[in-house]
């Protein structure tokens, strides 16, 4: 094997590189320029993400434990471009005095679970698979408890992992029921061997029960509050985002390459999920008062709208599910941002401490209300086209059900997300949030989501990309 | 091949200008941001005066035709390969001719409403609303496909809504913006269904395409029928019906009267020059495929604009607001458009009717701004709208007196000033096409120039009025454009039109023809004569004519009914059969059902917050519940 054959999976060798820098950065660095170091890692993770555009070669290595493709190529892409976006909003909270001592484990266990990701993307072989996901999670339930001496955010670090080893044990067992009936582990082989008998539908639903705990779909979620409230702000926006969309990107692919076959359990599964999954989210989200669990319940409901591009199995379907994560990463970002800029100048997360905000900090209220019409999917935003693609990839199968389940959702959902724009421009309040300018680097990330907002929902180019990468089952 | 994508910087830089005054013009000094706004437009004036030169004079021709240049094109929406839908810009005679035509009547009236809208509150808002407007209007006529036309359409229709409603505090500005907004959408309706049925039939939305006179779009025509009519036809009539409600013309015409509750400036850009024109622009821009699929719409667009130019005319002798006057000659003009394209035919001498519609668009937008500027200034000094407080004015407002003047014997055909060219032009295409329309034409020629007179006579010589105000001339920047634009009447009759717009992009052989020439001449003489017995000075004869006409005088005087008949029938009979059963259903069966929804989900999602209890076991109970109920449902239930 020459050296060449690496840079097929340059993505991961050189998050790895990141993360040691990161760490031997953290060796040299001079103790009383601590900060130092995450202006250095958010450059770094930049650089990285503008060479991660730069063509590269499709292939695999070891012997097909590992693929890299166009489509994965762009998944990867656009987790860096969500994971950029969270770096430097979480600048301006890691300046903070408690958090000095411990900024590059911030930036060392973020840039771990990222590498777990792409192996997730690329693998080829169930094993690979597997060590990715646990590199994805493990990592993450220590930055959940970052706040370690919170008991909020320790109890969400211990939900975490006692959920996660759980969801692990059941995908495990599903995975060997796999194993069982197929006699191997990779993808291509599965695709070939997998048939329709009740132990290997079982195995699959116990595979799709430990996915969906990670994208959390209803009946798999009920961790997703605690933790998204127990956990930094950072965290949360990381794990609604990032994380999730990782995990509906592994699970695209491992549907439509590894189990073609039981195409007609999986479109039933999705659809009992997916109507749970909006509806249980709507429904919970409506309750929420503190703004990062009402994100959090919202996202649930979105996760089930993302399942309807899943459904069809059909190249728009495949191609509607990433464009609208793409989406879904500026405005939940964009609206993450506000959350996090307000949290940080005045320590205020609730929907009531939100009234008449658009009277003291106006800017922030707009930017707000514009990523939360596109979470609700109002024309003319990138939201509406990201739902309006997966609705119609829905449709185009003939889900038509389905497709009016989620609509009325939708209307669900614009409720909850009005409700939030009611308080920022009609309600009065006697003590609003003070009139404060945030610093530069939460303007920056705040200015990239508006304009990926923008951007993403006008520029038809991006979507073409996307959908000339796509493929069906 | 020479670059016009700069062009893509004419739509564009007064769209950046209204983007800055909207946004921050409350924080310029009024001034500034009035001078911002005319500057920016002096600059696209310039830009298209240089296009119009480049493409004009030194642009290759193909076989002797002008070409149409896509200067810029990126697709926006794709639906399939064929299907899609583009933003653009496209250069061909007319479009570059209304480049010219859009970019000076606006500089003008941006010059002159620094002038007139002085002091006035809100005048940043009316400076962006204006560049608003012309970014609009700019982007219709360099549409590259119908689609982007109709997006344009409708922001056209957006900032005149603005526009009219200037005065917003004023309830009859408000009531002339809602009603000219509603009129004009609902006939964009039909513009819609047409180019629904269009596109649908022809798989394009491209006017490249859809245009070619040999194309694919063309020689399908749309087999099957409806009614006896062939689709194209259909779809053509739909289409029409838009350019029926922009332009004013019969039936949609309601609205254009009220329409002058807007500042003086306004109605003279959009409601005279440039928006109201649109309707005629967009059956010239569908030429081909009116002429050569469509004749039976073609034959609508004529009696169309024959009708609605003879209707209008009549009422404009009765009218007594300076402006309502102006609102209904335009109303007839272009009417005397539609009529022109409706008798024209494609390609050959049988275009003549194609040219001259272009060219009386050209000259009409002229004259008929310097009309309304010429009115403003009227207004500003006296006070008031109605020509019967008026009188004797030529002493006090002598550069208004004289550009009047000018623009009044423009528009009654005297020659040499540009408007005799153009009707006659008009007159000859419909004599050689269909004499009933040329009569009725003939007629109007001396209808127009009586009601003209009768406003000129009236407002500059007549009674001698005390003002409880001394009078004087308007300020320069409000003379001067009038003085530009009288100029323009002056000279642009000279401008060889056959040679440059025609209907096949070649070179069109005419000539005036004097068997037209002088009958309309003497009419228009005829009229004006009538008129200074009536009006120059004090005397009863009117009075007593429209005592002896009693009831069709009062017919006219009201504009014959119409709009109480719209009132009768949109209150007494959609109201209250249509609406009132729909609403009901709206208010207890549509919103029964939401607010059913909105309960149930509250009441469920405070049921159920019992699941989400904080404790891990439980979760996990759920977790393992879930994975075994689907297993169970997809095994044995539902496999």
């Amino acid at each position: 094997m020459s050296l060449g054959t690496f840079l097929i999976m340059r993505h991961e060798l050189l998050l790895i590189a990141a993360a040691l820098s990161v760490l031997i950065a953290e060796i040299f660095r001079n103790p009383d320029k601590k900060r130092s170091i995450s202006l250095f890692s958010i450059i770094l993770f930049g650089v990285i993400t503008i060479i991660g555009f730069l063509p590269s070669p499709a292939g695999s290595l070891f012997g097909g434990m590992y693929i890299s493709s166009g489509t994965s190529l762009l998944m990867k892409n656009i987790l860096n471009i969500g994971v950029l976006i969270v770096f430097i909003q979480s600048a301006t909270w890691l300046k903070k005095e408690e958090n000095s001592e411990k900024i590059s484990e911030y930036f060392l266990l973020l840039i771990s679970t990222l590498v777990g990701m792409n192996f997730m993307i690329s693998a080829g072989h169930f094993l690979i698979f597997y060590i990715g996901i646990e590199l994805a999670t493990i990592p993450i339930a220590a930055l959940a408890a970052y706040d370690r001496y919170k008991n909020k955010s320790a109890e969400a670090g211990i939900k975490l992992i006692l959920s996660s080893a759980l969801s692990s044990g059941i995908l495990l067992y599903g995975l060997s029921m796999i194993y069982g009936t197929t006699g191997t582990l990779y993808f291509s082989e599965v695709a070939k061997l997998f048939g329709n008998t009740n132990l290997q539908i079982l195995g699959f639903i116990f595979f799709f029960a430990g996915m969906s705990f990670k994208i959390s779909i209803v009946p798999f979620h009920l961790w997703t509050a605690d933790v998204y409230e127990g956990s930094p702000v950072n965290i949360t926006s990381y794990l609604s985002v990032i994380s999730k969309g990782a995990a509906v990107f592994i699970l695209i692919i491992i549907l439509f390459t590894v189990f073609p076959v039981i195409i007609a359990t999986w479109q039933k599964t999705i659809f009992v999920t997916s109507i749970l999954t909006m509806t249980i989210g709507n429904l919970f989200a409506i309750r929420q008062q503190n703004l990062k669990r009402f994100l959090a319940f919202s996202s649930i409901s979105q996760a089930g709208y993302i399942l309807l591009g899943l459904i069809g199995g059909n190249q728009l379907g495949m191609a509607s599910v990433i464009y609208y994560i793409l989406v879904y990463i500026f405005s939940n970002l964009g609206a993450f941002g506000v959350v996090i800029a307000i949290s940080n100048a005045t320590g205020k997360e609730n929907i009531d401490d939100y009234n008449g905000l658009y009277q003291t900090n106006p800017k922030l209220s707009l930017i707000m209300t514009l990523a939360l019409f596109s979470l609700a999917g109002i024309p003319p935003v990138a939201g509406f086209f990201g739902k309006f693609f997966l609705f119609t990839a829905a449709a185009q199968k003939g889900f038509y059900l389905l497709v009016l389940i989620a609509v009325l959702n939708t209307i669900i959902s614009l409720f909850y997300y009005l409700l939030v724009v009611k308080a920022m421009f009609i309600t009065k309040s006697e003590t609003p949030v003070e009139s404060f300018r945030s610093d530069f680097s939460t303007r920056f990330a705040l200015g990239i989501c508006i304009a990926g907002i923008v951007v993403t929902g006008f520029a038809s180019i991006i979507f073409e990309v996307i959908r000339n990468l796509s493929f069906g089952v | 091949m020479i670059n016009f994508s700069y062009t893509i910087w004419i739509p564009l830089l007064p769209f950046l200008m209204f983007i800055l005054l909207g946004l921050a013009g409350h924080k310029l000094k009024p001034k500034l941001s009035g001078l911002l706004g005319t500057g920016g437009l002096g600059i696209i004036t310039i830009l298209s005066y240089i296009t119009a030169f480049k493409y004009f004079f030194t642009s290759e021709k193909v076989d002797g035709a002008y070409q149409k240049i896509t200067a810029l094109n990126f697709t926006w929406l794709q639906f399939t390969d064929k299907l899609h839908i583009d933003l653009g810009v496209l250069l061909d005679p007319i479009s570059v001719m209304m480049l010219v035509v859009i970019t000076t009547v606006s500089f003008m009236v941006h010059i002159y409403s620094l002038g007139y809208m002085k002091g006035e509150k809100g005048f940043e808002r009316f400076f962006s609303f204006l560049s608003l407007f012309s970014f609009s209007m700019l982007g219709l006529v360099l549409a590259t496909n119908i689609f982007q036309m109709y997006i344009f359409w409708e922001l056209v229709g957006v900032s005149s809504f603005l526009l009219i409603g200037f005065y917003y505090q004023k309830p009859s500005a408000v009531r002339a913006s809602k009603k000219a907004f509603i009129v004009t959408r609902f006939a964009d309706l039909g513009f819609l269904i047409g180019i629904l049925i269009l596109s649908f039939n022809t798989k394009t939305f491209d006017f490249i395409t859809l245009t070619n006179p040999t194309g694919s779009a063309i020689a399908q025509g749309g087999g099957i029928a409806f009614l006896g009519l062939s689709v194209m036809t259909w779809s053509m009539i739909f289409v029409f019906m838009g350019g029926v409600g922009k332009s004013a013309m019969f039936p949609f015409h309601i609205w254009l009267p009220d329409a002058m509750e807007g500042p003086t400036p306004v109605s003279a850009l959009i409601h005279a020059a440039t928006m109201v024109v649109a309707g005629v622009y967009l059956v010239a821009r569908m030429f081909p495929i009116y002429a050569l699929s469509a004749p039976v719409a073609l034959k609508v667009v004529a009696y169309v604009g024959a009708f609605s130019s003879l209707f209008a005319a009549i009422i404009a002798c009765t009218q007594t607001d300076i402006k309502r006057v102006l609102a209904y000659s335009t109303m007839s003009q272009i009417g005397y458009m539609m009529l022109a394209l409706g008798v024209a035919g494609y390609g050959g001498h049988e275009g003549l009717g194609y040219m001259a519609s272009m060219f009386h668009l050209f000259t009409h937008a002229m004259f008929k701004a310097l009309l309304f500027l010429g009115a403003g200034a009227i207004i500003h000094a006296v006070h008031s709208n109605y020509m019967t407080e008026m009188g004797g004015l030529r002493k006090y407002l002598p550069v208004t007196h004289i550009t009047f003047l000018i623009a009044c014997l423009t528009i009654a055909g005297i020659p040499p000033l540009s408007g005799f060219f153009s009707k006659d032009e008009i007159l000859a295409a419909a004599f050689h096409s269909n004499k009933i329309l040329f009569a009725v034409e003939y007629a109007v020629a001396g209808l127009t120039a009586f009601y003209m007179f009768r406003l000129y006579f009236s407002i500059f010589w007549g009674k001698d009025t005390h003002y409880h105000h001394t009078l004087h001339e308007a300020p320069a920047t409000m003379t001067i454009p009038l003085i530009v634009l009288a100029i323009g009447c002056i000279i642009t009759g000279f401008i060889p039109f056959n040679k440059l717009v025609t209907s096949d992009g070649r070179i069109l052989e005419s000539e005036i023809e004097l068997m037209i020439a002088i009958p309309s001449v003497l009419i228009g003489l005829l009229g004006i004569g009538i008129a200074y017995i009536m009006y120059r000075k004090e005397s009863t004869i009117p009075d007593r004519l429209a005592a002896t006409f009693k009831y069709s005088y009062k017919w006219a005087y009201n504009k014959f009914y119409i709009d109480e008949l719209y009132l009768f029938v949109t209150k007494k009979i959609i109201f209250r059969y249509i609406s009132d059963p729909v609403a009901w259903f709206d208010r207890h069966i549509v919103d029964g059902t939401m607010n059913a929804i909105a309960s149930v989900t509250q009441s469920v999602s405070f049921r159920i917050r019992g699941f989400q209890s904080g404790q891990l076991q439980k979760y996990a109970f759920v977790f393992v519940t879930g994975a075994i109920m689907l297993a169970i449902l997809f095994i044995y239930l539902w496999k």
